[in-house]
């Protein structure tokens, strides 16, 4: 027996070992020096440029950003709601869909997979889809911001309807023997054995609500509607933003700290995605996975 | 006849699951609207499109049709090969070096022993999956930026002349490719650990008893066993190559107007065209362009998927 294969301190374990830390720490330091920049004195920042290792912290710019009538909070607020409201319908949905088209006495169900699956294949791209929208009345709303796009998606459609076949048609029919209708199976059998798939589905439909833009910068002009992600991006080149801020601070004298405002809200649009990180882990990937490789 | 028939069986279906079909109702009509009746507009690619005339029926009854003249605007400028160029050049550069450490991440992964050690580093690899690409544009500012940036400063420091990254396009294209390795290659190595952990143990006992090392293993068991994982996935990819990732490039570049010689792809001027120039049939035309293309690359490539490993194929 080769036993070299299990020693525990061999060469190719420390090569190995190198490699895998080299590449995570690649992806963990970008984030650690955003992190401490957005903690540092923005003289600092000027005089010495971003550092992992900064002479002298400051909290101002976390100071500026939680004021009261900063637009920093009225849009975490606004990505807060849309991504709740949005992911609850999206999920209802997405799971009354997947039912339909699970459903064995549903005769057209094949007929009905490959209405949800051609527009997968065939997409008539971006310019039909604002002209929809905007002749819909989807603009400069919060309308505008969580129908758009992200309200159902026949990936994940299709993701509930792989789980929901998988039930055994045994327990439907047992049921119906038992005299229950379509709506109390679906109740009571299907939905509550799907409840993990469902949780997948809500995580992939959570994160797309909170990292979108896409809807703001097509279809929102309106500055009090504009979602954090949205406003990150806007903060990239619009100096007068920070200005806003300084002013209701009643702070003109001082160097606006607008490095560090940059970075520490770069740093709260990433708060609840390590909020939830234990569940992305374990379901997100899970669905991933599943989602990619098909049976 | 045949249709009539086939019209009462549906609504006899119907009217069997009413329940299944009236929950089903929301995604059809979602779908409907905005998928199928957005099929129609596509022919403002061949008019002249006016905003006072948007409903279907008036597009299709009283649009102004001038032929082919959308086209030749776009294929007449050097945007044309340009944004075609890149798209298609970006997108083979990201499937080459995202498949290849996808893969080696997985089997390093998959070699280490130390369960907390692959813990460890899977949670914080795969966390900047999560992140958007607005996120990850001041991770990349805190790195490159001209006047801050630690990468110019520690430059500085070892005595090398600063580059002002954010002028100079030639070296976008390895900017994008590392930004995308470190924000996707640790969730895509995810799903080739999934196809290594798919392998029967049996088969790399047996080899090991016939005195196999561990390279050996790899390079005869793992490796030929994922492959099919990697060539679906690739030719997946290989079928998207026309659509380009604007997310990344509008948030990681955005107007930047110095890069896009290197960085502008078919997405971001199709966005420019519709949003700035406000332009819907010139965009509407470009779009057509890269939907047909699209549409015939998605198509090529999932026959031949259907060829060679017709379990990976998508319909």
């Amino acid at each position: 027996m080769n036993n070299s294969v299990y020693r525990k301190y061999s060469l190719a374990n420390v090569i190995i070992g190198f490699f895998l830390m080299m590449f995570t720490l690649a992806c963990l330091l970008p984030m650690i020096l955003m992190l401490i920049v957005s903690f540092t004195d923005e003289n600092e920042i000027i005089r010495n440029g971003y550092s992992f290792f900064p002479s002298r912290l400051s909290l101002y710019a976390y100071t500026l950003m939680f004021q009261k009538g900063s637009s920093v909070i009225t849009g975490y607020v606004i990505s807060i709601f849309i991504t709740v409201a949005g992911t609850i319908c999206a999920v209802l949905i997405t799971g009354c869909a997947a039912y339909a088209l699970a459903n064995k006495n549903v005769r057209y169900r094949g007929a009905l997979g490959l209405f949800f699956f051609i527009p997968m294949v065939f997409n008539a791209g971006i310019v039909p889809w604002y002209l929809i929208c905007t002749r819909w009345g989807l603009r400069n709303n919060l309308w505008a911001l969580l129908i758009p796009n992200l309200l159902f998606s026949p990936f994940n459609l299709f993701l509930v309807r792989n789980f929901m076949s998988g039930v055994p048609d045994s327990l439907r029919e047992s049921a119906t023997i038992d005299g229950a209708n379509d709506a109390l199976i679906a109740l009571r059998i299907y939905f509550p054995l799907s409840v993990p798939v469902l949780a997948t589905v809500g995580l992939f439909y959570g994160l797309g609500y909170w990292n979108d833009w896409w809807n703001a910068i097509m279809l929102i002009d309106t500055k009090s509607l504009y979602p954090v992600q949205y406003l990150l991006l806007q903060l990239k080149s619009q100096i007068s933003m920070l200005r806003d801020l300084q002013y209701i601070a009643g702070a003109i004298s001082i160097t606006p700290p607008s490095e560090s405002l940059k970075m520490a809200t770069a740093v709260i649009t990433i708060g609840p995605i390590v909020l939830l990180y234990p569940f992305l882990q374990r379901y997100y990937v899970k669905g991933l996975v599943v989602g990619s490789v098909k049976e | 006849m045949l249709i009539i028939k086939k019209c009462k069986g549906f609504i006899n279906d119907v009217k069997r699951n009413k329940f299944s079909y009236l929950i089903a109702l929301p995604a059809i009509i979602y779908v409907l609207i905005f998928s199928y009746f957005a099929y129609p507009y596509m022919v403002i690619a061949f008019q002249r499109y006016s905003y006072k005339n948007h409903t279907i029926l008036g597009i299709l009854t009283k649009g102004e049709w001038i032929g082919l003249n959308n086209f030749k605007f776009f294929f007449a400028s050097n945007n044309a090969f340009r944004v075609t160029y890149n798209t298609i050049f970006l997108n083979i550069l990201f499937i080459i070096t995202g498949t290849f450490t996808a893969v080696l991440l997985a089997l390093l992964l998959n070699e280490t022993r130390s369960v907390w050690f692959v813990r460890t580093s899977q949670a914080i690899m795969l966390f900047p999956n999560y992140i958007s690409w607005i996120v990850v544009c001041y991770i990349l500012m805190a790195l490159f930026s001209n006047r801050f940036g630690i990468v110019n400063t520690m430059m500085a420091k070892l005595g090398i002349p600063a580059i002002n990254w954010y002028t100079e396009p030639e070296y976008w294209p390895s900017i994008l490719v590392f930004v995308r390795i470190l924000k996707g290659a640790g969730m895509s190595a995810v799903i080739y650990l999934a196809a290594i952990a798919g392998i029967d143990t049996s088969l790399n006992e047996a080899a090991r008893i016939d005195g196999a090392n561990r390279f050996q293993l790899i390079l005869n068991i793992t490796l030929p066993l994922i492959t099919p994982t990697v060539v679906v996935l690739t030719l997946l990819s290989i079928g998207k190559i026309m659509f380009g990732d604007f997310g990344m490039i509008y948030a990681l570049v955005g107007d930047n107007g110095t890069l896009y010689e290197t960085t502008d792809i078919i997405d971001t001027y199709i966005f420019r065209a519709l949003r700035q120039v406000g332009d819907p049939s010139q965009a509407m035309a470009i779009g057509l362009f890269q939907s047909v293309i699209g549409f015939i690359m998605v198509f090529g490539s999932n026959r031949i998927t259907q060829l060679v490993y017709p379990d990976g194929a998508l319909y």
